[in-house]
């Protein structure tokens, strides 16, 4: 994809995007306070390309997902797909757009109707959207199976009969079934082994490749999301703090948060064990997130600032483009690592 | 030899199932030395949750049986002893931490309570007082901030890497000579898991005890290991010191394992190297090797009988026909190709 024009409008801009959900409580089920899952967050993803989400548990990356999608109505915030801004459609306008934007879930497991064989799985966009004959169905449903490296014969199986990375697999052949553009991966190989992870990669890179589908690819093992995606978000309680390419990224983060989650990943070399400290503590609660800048309370570099003022995303002081950006009032001083 | 405080030998579990009986541990023999950190890495239900339970003897019942094998722990044989007998062991000389916290935690009562439990168990002469005391002192030592108010909380209420904790406190309350730890960080986000495995390192070179560590994380076994037993479907098909485990690596599976894992380093959006096809299921095993459907290297004899556990050196072993005929390893993922071994 590399002779893809990117300078051209993006597929997917996200901008401003705030999700928070209602907390209900008491005896009279009243709103008593809401959680901070997405808190003002913007990028674009052009045609073809891939963007990594990254962060840990809670921070909001399957809320983003869900809330482009509009599977979640947004507390507020653009979001347009192809130019259209699809916080203002209808039902029917929003029932054509979901052709082009798919999700890829989590759990392989939970994603898929039990009770249903692959067949009946892989028919049902077709039904949804009223494409095709049942003769016609037929045909592309078993070839859409061996596009994701399954065999057409186990069409009559249900998916408790597959393992994770054969139905992992079934999830993505329903995602692609009606050629979408854009596909939300959210965590599709956190569940699986390594050898089998790295098959389910190699699919999704082919895909790219030959359909040209743009991916959010949402995931918390910084290794995997480097190595697929085009850029990376980093995000910590609801909100971005840091947006670079992806070799940037691993090659001079800028923000602590970023360099405390490259740190923390185990490197697969017995010589080359850490002995630096670990990131200590919790991630804060998203109901209650700190003030000013989310990450002051486990970030060894805070001082009176940060409780005071939150940090905007900004170009990173000497990074090698403008395209870099972090979100910390400390970059200066930090320095590059 | 007289260092090792368990040895398993020749283990077989099975479980009773509608398609027959099932070896998920077919034929497994390692051992654990004291003090030490021994890793038992392979995929998914590859055996090593059912090796842990069996060592434990908390297998399901009915379904879940051990057929044959013999597992020493300190010069007493444990398959064979009386439930009361192995009831004491368990917790007291040998604690687990289980792969899912938070089955293992009861949700309706407090964690003051469940750790103070096991101290009760084990120790029938302390008093309340002293129970919450030690509760206390272990919830600390794990590194659980503000104690006191967590002991009055349930597990519902605190995050997954506190529950890992609060399991790891309870499997350490009795000063086990041995902990088993299954999963307990896959669970976990990677600076939380940075955290216990360091609280892991810190308690064993504390105490002095010997862990077995259960992951499909050859990261996690790096960071934390001794010895390492690569299992796969259901037996082991390496065994070998860490070092001589990444640096020399004698079975295509363990080959494979080791370049299939994405690296920071890894080629941008190159195809990973991969090991194709899937793990044999347990009801329709090979007569021959089990890895064979999946290795580069298999050649005719590879589909006749088993391959035997082939000595590399005293403390390696590999159960690959061409153990000793594998090129010498180059520790690379460029992905260039979809070859390995
Ligand atoms: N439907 C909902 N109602 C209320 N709170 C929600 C809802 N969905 C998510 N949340 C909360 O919003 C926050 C962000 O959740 P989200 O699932 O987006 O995180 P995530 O980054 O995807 O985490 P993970 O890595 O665990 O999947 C969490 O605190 C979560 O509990
Ligand atoms: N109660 C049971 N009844 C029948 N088969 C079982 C039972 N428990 C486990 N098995 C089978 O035994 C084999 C080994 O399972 P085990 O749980 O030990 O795998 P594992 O290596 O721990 O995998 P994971 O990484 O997923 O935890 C699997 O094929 C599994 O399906
Ligand atoms: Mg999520
Ligand atoms: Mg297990």
């Amino acid at each position: 994809m590399a002779e893809m024009d990117t300078m051209t409008q993006p597929l997917l801009t996200v901008e401003d995007l705030k999700m928070y959900f209602p907390v209900y409580g008491g005896v009279m089920r009243r709103r008593v306070a809401q959680v901070y899952a997405v808190d003002g967050v913007s990028f674009t993803i052009p045609a073809g390309r891939t963007l990594g989400l990254v962060g840990e548990s809670g921070c909001g990356k399957t809320t983003v997902g869900r809330t482009i999608l509009r599977l979640y109505r947004p507390t507020s915030g653009r979001v347009s797909f192809d130019g259209h801004n699809i916080m203002t459609l209808d039902r029917g306008a929003l029932q054509e757009l979901r052709r082009d934007m798919q999700i890829i879930f989590q759990d392989p497991f939970e994603s898929l109707n039990g009770r249903h064989t692959i067949q009946e799985i892989l028919e049902e966009p077709f039904r949804i959207h009223g494409i095709g004959s049942s003769a016609d169905r037929q045909k592309r449903v078993p070839q859409l199976l061996e596009r994701v490296g399954l065999s057409r014969n186990t069409l009559t199986r249900f998916p408790h009969e597959f393992s994770g990375g054969q139905r992992q697999r079934i999830g993505i052949a329903r995602a692609i079934a009606l050629e979408p553009r854009l596909v939300v991966c959210d965590e599709p190989v956190s569940a699986l082994d390594v050898s089998i992870q790295s098959q389910i990669i190699n699919l999704l890179l082919e895909l790219q490749r030959g359909m040209g589908l743009s991916y959010l690819f949402i995931a918390h093992d910084l290794a995997v999301v480097k190595h697929i995606s085009d850029r990376i978000a980093v995000m910590y309680l609801g909100r971005i703090v840091e947006y670079a390419d992806a070799a940037t990224l691993y090659a001079c983060p800028r923000h602590p948060y970023t360099r405390a989650l490259i740190a923390a990943i185990p490197v697969p070399d017995p010589d080359a064990r850490k002995d630096q400290p670990v990131l200590a503590g919790d991630v804060p609660s998203p109901m209650n997130p700190p003030s000013g800048c989310h990450f002051r309370t486990r970030c060894p570099y805070a001082v009176e600032r940060c409780r005071n003022e939150t940090p905007g995303l900004r170009p990173v002081p000497n990074g090698p483009d403008e395209q870099h950006l972090a979100a910390c009032h400390r970059l200066e001083e930090i320095g590059a690592s | 030899m007289n260092d090792v405080i368990l040895n398993v030998e020749n283990l077989t579990t099975a479980f009773d199932t509608e398609e027959g009986q099932l070896r998920a541990v077919d034929d497994v023999s390692f051992f654990l030395r004291k003090g030490r950190n021994l890793g038992i890495v392979g995929e998914s239900g590859c055996g090593k949750s059912v090796t842990a339970l069996s060592i434990m003897r908390l297998l399901p019942k009915p379904a879940g049986n051990i057929l044959s094998g013999k597992i020493d722990f300190k010069g007493t044989e444990i398959i064979s002893l009386p439930a009361g007998d192995m009831h004491a062991i368990r917790g007291n000389q040998i604690a687990m931490i289980f792969q899912e916290p938070m089955t293992a935690l009861n949700p309706v009562h407090t964690i003051g309570r469940q750790v103070g439990e096991i101290f009760s168990l084990h120790f029938p002469e302390m008093n309340d007082s002293d129970i919450r005391k030690a509760s206390l002192e272990m919830l600390k030592k794990v590194g659980i901030p503000e104690p006191l108010k967590r002991m009055t909380e349930y597990p519902h209420q605190i995050s997954g890497g506190m529950r890992q904790r609060v399991m790891i406190a309870m499997a350490l309350a009795c000063r086990p000579d041995i902990l088993i730890a299954d999963e307990p960080t896959t669970a976990l986000d990677v600076t939380i898991q940075a955290q216990i495995l360091n609280l892991i390192r810190d308690l064993q070179a504390e105490t002095g005890m010997s862990v077995i560590f259960i992951t499909h994380d050859l990261g996690v076994i790096a960071e934390l290991c001794d010895e390492v037993v690569v299992m796969y479907a259901g037996q082991v098909v390496e065994t070998a010191p860490i070092r001589e485990l990444f640096h020399n690596p004698r079975h295509p599976y363990t080959r494979g394992l080791l370049t299939s894992i994405p690296t920071l380093d890894s080629a941008h959006k190159k195809p990973l190297k991969v090991i194709h096809g899937v793990v044999p299921s347990l009801d329709d095993l090979p007569a021959g090797c089990r890895f064979e459907n999946r290795c580069p290297h298999a050649r005719e004899i590879c589909s006749t009988a088993p391959p035997p556990l082939v000595d590399i050196n005293p403390n390696h072993a590999a159960g690959c026909y061409f153990a000793k005929d594998l090129t010498p390893w180059k520790p690379v993922n460029t992905g260039s190709g979809d070859n390995n071994g």
